[in-house]
């Protein structure tokens, strides 16, 4: 671990959808911050409090609230944002399923959405209504009512299965 | 009609939709702002040396700086900061100009502020009491809209009167009166993107704006306004905006950012509210507090309602006087009442301001009106369904205003059979203590509040492969109209909806011009102002047309994407008539066909000075109906099932229809149950924050909401359509409470309904259910 002094940056290491970035960090600036100036504007910030999940990135392949840790704890990792899940054209079926369902409607929370029904996914491949409800209950949407991005995952869920 | 997909829905699942909190120009200074930590007092000393100090802060400017700058919708009672005096603990009274957010945001914390607090008012009937502190003390001197009518030396903001009838005299001939008295707290629209604007001055003296704001054109009206600058020197830009729920309806940041850029020479500078300041700064939904009195024949018949509302604005009375006037002339709603009194009156008080709200005071007088003859028909003994269905209002009758209802209007009496058969109205409930059911339905009734004099224009061009770009000027908050608007367009000339670009994010100088984005009007008007638009660029491809196969221009045909003649074989394709038919020596017939539009519905009136006249340019009927499941030993409510019926006219895409019901469900279920702002007894807010003020999450929501649209054309409507966005909530709240009644016989009067506000109704009124 480095032991940096209180205004110094410190130099910082990221593989960011695949590409390596390397940057300098003030030691308490929030990953959040970094990743937005970096250019990853899709990471969105909506509470301040780590309530939201707007932020919600994949980090070494854990989602994460990208407010609740700092720019330097995340030297040296693999980042996932919401700009690096579609392969060129070919969106990612979660997102083709957000679309098509009406997972979303103003827009805000989509990318955190989008990013914490990934992990989920990944992790269990075929979740009940109630694994999901689980799995995204750390992001808030205030248009949707949340029946349509439940909907959108089980979809995607669907489709996963034959890739 | 066949759905169309959402033509915003790409750039927000690949993170590529810009919000304004994602835009940067060269040279841009963050703003933060130095915020009152007192509910009331005179501002004795501001400070700003030590911040100016601070490495990276370019500038403060304070309140008084600007004070000669005046805003406010209906009174022009606010400065773009606190001058002379704050009027609420959060009120800001200078902003700090930074080169980076972080610097701008601590120096903030370094600005010294010396106040002489007053004393405070933050009860609203406290506000009412004669001497009660004044919150402002030249409210005769404001300018203000002719309808709006301050008190001198007091702190009401407006009374709205409402008189149809006779209700004090019908009321004492009644053989039933009821009455009781709601409240209604105060809420935050928790949009989920913060308000962020940045200004930015050309050296021509022409102002850009970027705003998260509903209403670009609202926004440069009141900005010309306030500033005496024209409308054609100020250019408002609203990219994607994170949800509004009428928070971002009006002038809020944008005034105050401009003034800010304009100190620092015209540099772009950017103010982004945190969450925290959120909740401060930018206003919330109107707090009400409701006195209400019906009048029955002993047959069932509603004879008289009298309500006294007491509207909360806060500091300064942006659009909470309307909202207020609003709730009260929707009067009794969708019932047939022939003696009404309303007073409505909007006061102020030391606390955050209010402004327009999803519902826009008509959610609020439903809450009133629908708990209020619930329990009228369960004091009479007569079903509340029968009951609703006998005093609803039919084709023929008149609203509170002397509005006329015709069969025009919808059926009513089927949204609300239809809404009590699907909840299972009258069937058994199963109960078992602690664990009581019950059942509540409530109609619903709104038509924007608007201004009669409210339009829209819309234009379309060709582009020369037949492709074509559409303008309106509503904006895209999620609400889709825009897709709306594309899918209409493509029907129209039977093209794929691929073909047709609309104008997503909007630029007041080239976007069409709509009034505002609020009181779900924009299907309405602006989808009414894109058909008047097809319908002229039609009449010019036909005339184009008539040239070219000789024939009556009404002989021509569109569709599929051609040009045709009827019953002929004859056919064009729209792309070599739509720059101009171009003939075999070079002659061209025509030119570049550009479609205008534009709507308005001409015999709106305002209303005079008993409340009357006709302010709706188009009503939207439906019935609510909830099952609900009560512990009645933790006072936590369940809503098991709901049921939204709504008579749309036309509905264009069903998809988007629905989103709007099943998101204004959870969104009314959410405030019904859990949502108020929180203040403590000096006016600071308790719960600033999304942790502690909790909207809905997904797990307090089940999958069994159910919408049911009926279509009995309106034929003022696009196609006969209705809207919908803010009709979702309005019965919803009431039918749980009415629900709530129904399950353990316990009346409860106050939003939100919590589950220790419940639980200590059942203490005060069935004691008995607790005991084990």
């Amino acid at each position: 671990m480095k032991v940096i002094e209180q205004e110094q940056k410190a130099k910082v290491r990221y593989k960011i959808n695949g590409q390596q970035y390397e940057t300098e960090v003030e030691p308490r600036r929030l990953l959040v911050h970094v990743l937005r100036e970096l250019g990853f504007t899709g990471v969105h910030i909506g509470c301040d409090t780590s309530h939201c999940g707007a932020c919600t990135i994949i980090m070494d392949g854990k989602s994460v609230k990208s407010c609740t840790i700092l720019g330097v704890e995340a030297d040296g990792s693999e980042i996932l944002t919401i700009e690096g899940l579609a392969q060129g054209e070919k969106l990612h079926p979660i997102q083709e399923a957000f679309w098509e369902k009406h997972g979303l409607q103003c827009g805000y929370c989509t990318p955190g959405m989008i990013m914490q029904s990934y992990w989920l996914l990944k992790n269990n491949p075929n979740p009940s209504e109630e694994e999901i409800k689980e799995g995204i209950s750390g992001n808030l949407c205030r248009c949707t009512g949340y029946q349509n991005i439940i909907d959108a995952i089980k979809l995607a869920a669907e489709r996963m299965k034959g890739q | 009609m066949t759905d169309i997909e959402r033509v915003d829905a790409l750039d927000k699942v690949t993170g590529r939709a810009l919000y304004v909190y994602d835009l940067k120009f060269p040279g841009m200074l963050y703003a933060a702002l130095v915020k009152s930590t007192v509910p009331h007092g005179i501002i004795k000393k501001v400070d700003p040396s030590r911040a100016l100090a601070r490495e990276g802060v370019e500038a403060v400017i304070t309140g008084s700086q600007l004070s000669h700058v005046r805003a406010g919708i209906y009174i022009q009672d606010r400065t773009p900061m606190a001058a002379e005096k704050v009027r609420y603990l959060g009120e800001p009274v200078a902003a700090v100009l930074a080169r980076d957010l972080r610097s701008a945001r601590e120096a903030a914390e370094m600005v010294e502020v010396d106040y002489h607090e007053l004393s405070a008012v933050v009860d609203p009937r406290e506000a009412l009491r004669e001497g009660a502190p004044l919150v402002h003390e030249k409210l005769q001197e404001y300018h203000r809209y002719q309808e709006i009518k301050p008190l001198p030396n007091s702190n009401v903001a407006n009374v709205f009167r409402l008189r149809k009838g006779d209700a004090q005299s019908i009321l004492q001939r009644s053989d039933l009166v009821v009455e009781d008295t709601y409240t209604e707290a105060m809420i935050s629209h928790a949009y989920m993107e913060p308000m962020s604007v940045i200004a930015w001055w050309n050296p021509d003296g022409t102002l850009e704006l970027w705003t998260s704001a509903q209403s670009p054109f609202a926004v440069r009206n009141l900005l010309s306004k306030a500033l005496e600058l024209s409308e054609s020197r100020i250019v408002v830009h609203v990219p994607y905006v994170g949800g509004g729920f009428g928070g971002k309806a009006g002038l809020h940041l944008e005034l105050l950012v401009a003034l800010l850029s304009k100190a620092v020479g015209g540099r772009p500078v950017k103010l982004t509210l945190s969450r925290e300041d959120n909740f401060y700064v930018a206003p919330s939904k109107v707090g009400v507090s409701a006195e209400g009195k019906v009048g029955l024949s002993k047959e069932g018949k509603i004879l008289a309602l009298m309500v006294n509302y007491l509207v909360d604005a806060g500091a300064y009375a942006d659009y909470a006087v309307n909202v207020g006037k609003t709730m009260g002339y929707i009067g009794a709603g969708p019932y047939d009442v022939p003696n009404v009194w309303i007073d409505s009156t909007t006061v102020y008080t030391n606390k955050p301001f209010a402004t327009a709200f999803r519902g826009f005071g008509i959610l609020e007088a439903h809450w009133v009106v629908e708990r209020l003859l619930e329990t009228a028909s369960r004091k009479l003994g007569v079903d509340p369904v029968q009951f609703r269905l006998m005093n609803r209002l039919r084709p023929g009758s008149t609203t509170s205003t002397g509005q006329r209802i015709t069969e025009g209007s919808g059926d009513l009496a089927k949204c609300l059979q239809v809404a009590a058969d699907m909840v299972g109205w009258g069937s058994r409930k199963s109960s078992s203590h602690p664990t009581y059911v019950g059942r509540g339905v409530a109609l619903a009734m709104k038509g924007p509040s608007v201004p009669p004099y409210n339009s829209a224009q819309a234009y379309l061009k060709f582009n020369e492969d037949g492709t074509l770009d559409v303008s309106v000027g509503t904006t895209e908050i999620g609400q889709g109209t825009m897709t709306s608007i594309v899918q209409l367009v493509a029907e129209e000339f039977g093209i794929q909806p691929n073909k047709v670009r609309v104008d997503l994010v909007k630029d007041t100088s080239r976007s069409a011009y709509t009034w505002q984005t609020v009181g779900s009007r924009s299907l309405f008007y602006d989808g009414n102002a894109v058909l008047a638009a097809v319908d002229d660029a039609k009449s010019q491809i036909r005339r184009i047309a008539s040239k070219v196969f000789n024939v009556e221009e009404e002989e021509i045909s569109i569709g599929g994407g051609k040009v045709f003649v009827k019953g002929g074989s004859r056919a064009l394709d729209l792309k070599d008539v739509v720059m101009g038919y171009v003939t075999a020596n070079g002659n061209v017939i025509g030119s570049p066909v550009v479609g205008r539009g534009s709507f308005v519905v001409p015999d709106l009136t305002y209303l005079d000075s008993q409340g009357q006249g006709n302010p709706f340019p188009v009503i939207t009927f439906g019935a609510q109906s909830v099952e609900v499941e009560v512990d009645v030993l933790t006072g936590v409510v369940k809503v098991n099932k709901y049921v939204g019926v709504f008579d749309l006219g036309r509905v264009v895409n069903r998809g988007l229809a629905m989103d709007q019901l099943v998101g204004g469900a959870v969104m009314a279920i959410s405030l019904a149950l859990n949502e108020s702002i929180k203040f403590d007894e000096g006016g600071a807010i308790l719960n600033p924050n999304l942790v502690d003020y909790k909207v809905a999450e997904i797990g307090d929501v089940n999958d069994n909401l159910i919408g049911v649209f009926l279509e009995n054309p309106d034929p003022k409507g696009p196609r006969g359509a209705r809207g919908i966005g803010e009709n979702a909530l309005l019965g919803i709240p009431a039918a749980i409470g009415n629900a709530i009644y129904d399950a353990i016989g316990v009346s409860v009067r106050d939003l939100p309904i919590t589950p220790e506000r419940l639980w200590r109704e059942i203490r005060a009124q069935r004691p008995e259910l607790l005991e084990v």
